[in-house]
C-alpha cells in the first residue's frame, strides 16, 4: 500500500522539553488514522508539524513521496479542522466554504457547483447564507470540515473536532466522519484524548504518551493485545495481577495467587519475558460470575464489595485470596433480573486465552 | 444599604459635578443674548453661533486643525496597528520596555514634550508648520492607538489565522480578508479618538505651530478680547459637541470589536 504521509524520526522542542521525542509513524493512503493520547503527550504538536504550524527540531515529514521541509502550510496538500473550528465571523456558511477556492480560476458556476456538492456532503444543503454568528456548535464544525475538503486535500487533519459537541452529537459525529471518510477517501488524521472515539472511528491508532508512540495498532488489537500497561490502562479498564513465570520452555507456565498454576503462550506476553516476575491483565469483561462450583483453575471464589449500574452492564468490585486484594469485573445485564448483591459470594471464571502478560 | 456605599454614592455625584458643571457653563453663556458673561442670564439668542460664520482667521484655524486631525490620526493608527500586531503576536527582548516608551506620552506631561519636540525640531533647522504639529499629535496618539488596537488583537484568535493559511491563503492575503475585517471596528475607533485629541490639543499645537494657527490656539488669542468671549463660548460650545459626537462613535467600535471577536468563541 502507498505510504501517504511518512513521519521520520521527528523531535520538536519547546523551552528545552521534547514536545515530540523521537516520533516515526506511516500512513496509508485512504486510512482513518487517530493520534491518541492524555493532553500534553504531544499528539497536537505532531499534528501541527505534519500541518506545518511547527517546524520539526529535526527529523522530516514527507506527505505522498515530497519533502515537507521548508514548505508553508498554504503549499502542503493538507487541510486542518481546528479543535475550536476556527470559523471566520464575519463571513457565512457559504464564504467560509468558499474561503480556499478564492485563488483558484474557477467560474461562478462552478464555484456554487462546488460548494453546493460540499454542503450537501457535511448535511448542510440549504444554509448557504447563514451567518457565523448563528451556527451551533455541530454546523461550525460542519463548515469547518467543508471548508477543508471543498479543496480536496490528500490528507485531512483533525485536531480534537468533536470534544466541543456534547456526548449525543458527538456519538452521531463519529459515525458520521468515519462515513463521510469512507466517502470521500481522504486520510484522515484524527488528534483526539477520547479513547472511545479512536476506537470507534479509526482504521489505525498511535497511542503516545510524553512525545512517543507507545504503539501503533488497529483498535481491535489495541484493546486485545496492548503492548504495555501504559496503554492497556489508557484503552478502557483492565484488571492487573501479580504472576511469576516458573517455566518457559515450549509455553510458558505462569503461577499467580487467583488463578493458580496455568500456562500462556508467547503471544501473550509483551516486554522482555526472560524476567521471572511479571503482571498479568485481565479485562473486566473477561471475567464472568457464576454461583457453580469449582472446576477447573479458572474458576476461584471472592466476595462482591461494590456494585455500579450502568445499565447496559453491571461493574463489579470482587475481593479475592487473603490480601483482600479486588477485581473489576463487568457483567452484561438481563432484562428483569436483580444483580449480585454486595456481600453475596461469587464464583469467577476467568477466560485465560485473553490473559496478557507483561515484563515491563 | 450599608452607610460607606452610600457616602460613596454621594462622593460620586459631588465628583461628577466639580468635573462637569464648569463644561456646562459654556452652552449656557454661548446661548446667552448678553456679551457679558455673567449671571442672570439675560435671554436666548443663537446670534454667537451665527457670528462663528464671519469670522475669516477662525475659519482658516479650523481648516489646519482638521488637516493635523486627519493626518496625525492617520499616521498615530498605522503605527499603532503595527506596535499592537508585533507586542501581540510576536516575542523579541526588549519588548516591555519600547512599548513603555512607546505609552510613556499618556502619563508625560505634554509641556514637556512640547518643548523638547521644539527643541528637537529647531535643533534640526526645520521650520515650524503644520507638519511639524502633526508629529507632535501623532506621538500623542500613537499610545492611544497602541492601546485600542492591543485589545483589538488580543481579542483575535490565533487559529482564524492559521485557518487562512491552512486554506491557502498568504501571509498578506491572511491580513487582507481575515486580520483587517475583524479589527476594523478598533481601527475606526483609534482614528476617531486620534481625531478628536488632536483637534482639541492646545500646548503641542502652541509650542510647534509656525504662522498658522489651528483651533485651540486661535480660540485662546481670542480670549485676550473681551468682546470675543460670548462667540468664543459658541466655538467651545460646538467643539465640546462634535468631541462628546466622535468619543462616543469611537466607544461604539471600540466594543463592538470586543463584541464579534467575542462570538469566535
Amino acid at each position: 500500500m502507498n505510504k501517504l504521509v511518512q513521519v521520520k524520526n521527528i523531535y520538536k522542542t519547546f523551552a528545552g522539553l521534547n514536545a515530540v521525542d523521537g516520533v516515526s509513524l506511516e500512513i496509508d493512503q485512504g486510512q482513518f488514522f487517530s493520534l491518541l493520547g492524555p493532553s500534553g503527550c504531544g499528539k497536537t504538536t505532531l499534528l501541527r508539524l505534519i500541518a506545518g504550524f511547527e517546524k520539526p527540531s529535526s527529523g522530516e515529514v514527507v506527505i505522498d513521496n515530497l519533502h515537507m521541509e521548508g514548505v508553508v502550510p498554504n503549499q502542503r496538500p493538507t487541510n486542518m479542522v481546528f479543535q475550536n473550528y476556527a470559523i471566520f465571523p464575519h463571513l457565512n456558511v457559504e464564504q467560509n466554504v468558499a474561503y480556499g477556492l478564492h485563488k483558484k480560476r474557477l467560474s461562478k458556476v462552478e464555484k456554487t457547483k462546488m460548494i453546493n456538492e460540499v454542503l450537501d456532503l457535511v448535511g448542510l444543503s440549504g444554509f448557504n447564507h447563514r451567518a457565523a454568528s448563528a451556527m451551533s456548535g455541530g454546523q461550525k464544525q460542519r463548515v469547518a470540515l467543508a471548508r477543508a475538503l471543498i479543496l480536496k486535500p490528500k490528507v485531512l487533519l483533525l485536531d480534537e473536532p468533536l470534544s466541543a459537541l456534547d456526548k449525543k452529537l458527538r456519538e452521531q459525529m463519529q459515525l458520521e466522519l468515519r462515513n463521510l471518510q469512507r466517502a470521500v477517501g481522504i486520510t484522515f488524521i484524527l488528534v483526539t484524548h477520547d479513547q472511545e472515539e479512536a476506537l470507534t472511528m479509526s482504521d489505525k491508532v498511535a497511542v503516545m504518551f510524553d512525545g512517543q508512540v507507545a504503539q501503533v495498532a488497529t483498535p481491535r488489537e489495541l484493546y486485545e493485545k496492548p503492548i504495555s500497561q501504559k496503554v492497556a490502562s489508557f484503552i478502557g479498564a483492565m484488571n492487573f495481577i501479580d504472576g511469576k513465570v516458573i517455566d518457559s520452555k515450549n509455553v510458558f507456565t505462569v503461577e499467580s495467587e487467583l488463578w493458580g498454576t496455568f500456562t500462556m503462550t508467547r503471544s501473550q506476553m509483551f516486554g522482555n519475558p526472560s524476567k521471572t516476575f511479571m503482571t498479568l491483565g485481565i479485562r473486566p469483561e473477561r471475567i464472568s460470575i457464576g454461583t457453580a462450583s469449582k472446576t477447573d483453575a479458572a474458576s476461584v471464589s471472592g466476595i462482591i464489595k461494590d456494585a455500579a449500574y450502568y445499565g447496559e452492564t453491571t461493574n463489579y468490585k470482587i475481593q479475592y485470596g487473603t490480601k483482600g486484594a479486588t477485581l473489576n469485573v463487568s457483567e452484561q445485564n438481563s432484562f428483569g433480573q436483580m444483580g449480585y448483591q454486595i456481600g453475596e459470594e461469587v464464583q469467577l471464571k476467568t477466560d485465560l486465552e485473553s490473559l496478557i502478560g507483561f515484563f515491563d | 444599604m450599608s452607610q460607606s456605599s452610600k457616602y460613596l454614592k454621594i462622593f460620586a455625584f459631588i465628583y461628577l459635578i466639580f468635573l462637569y458643571a464648569p463644561a456646562l457653563l459654556l452652552p449656557i453663556f454661548s446661548f446667552n443674548s448678553s456679551q457679558i458673561i455673567a449671571f442672570p442670564l439675560t435671554g436666548f439668542s443663537t446670534h454667537w453661533f451665527k457670528t462663528l460664520f464671519y469670522q475669516e482667521t477662525l475659519h482658516e484655524a479650523l481648516k489646519n486643525s482638521l488637516i493635523i486631525a486627519v493626518a496625525s490620526s492617520c499616521l498615530g493608527t498605522i503605527l499603532g496597528v503595527f506596535a499592537a500586531r508585533a507586542t501581540t503576536r510576536y516575542d523579541f527582548s526588549g519588548k516591555q520596555i519600547t512599548l513603555t516608551f512607546i505609552l510613556a506620552p499618556l502619563v508625560l506631561p505634554e509641556i514637556i514634550v512640547g518643548v523638547a519636540l521644539l527643541i528637537v525640531l529647531m535643533q534640526m533647522g526645520l521650520s515650524l508648520n503644520l507638519w511639524s504639529v502633526v508629529l507632535g499629535h501623532t506621538l500623542l496618539i500613537t499610545p492611544f492607538s497602541i492601546l485600542i488596537m492591543n485589545s483589538a488583537f488580543n481579542n483575535l484568535d490565533i487559529s482564524l489565522e492559521e485557518a487562512s493559511l491552512d486554506l491557502g491563503e498568504t501571509q498578506f492575503g491572511t491580513f487582507q480578508r481575515v486580520i483587517l475585517p475583524l479589527v476594523f471596528p478598533g481601527i475606526i475607533a483609534s482614528l476617531l479618538i486620534g481625531f478628536t485629541l488632536s483637534l482639541d490639543e492646545f500646548i503641542i499645537a502652541f509650542f510647534l505651530t509656525g504662522t498658522e494657527t489651528t483651533l485651540p490656539v486661535y480660540i485662546w488669542s481670542m480670549l485676550r478680547f473681551p468682546k470675543q468671549l460670548p462667540t468664543t463660548m459658541a466655538l467651545g460650545t460646538v467643539l465640546l459637541v462634535v468631541s462628546l459626537v466622535l468619543l462616543s462613535l469611537s466607544e461604539y467600535f471600540r466594543r463592538r470589536t470586543a463584541k464579534s471577536n467575542a462570538s469566535v468563541e
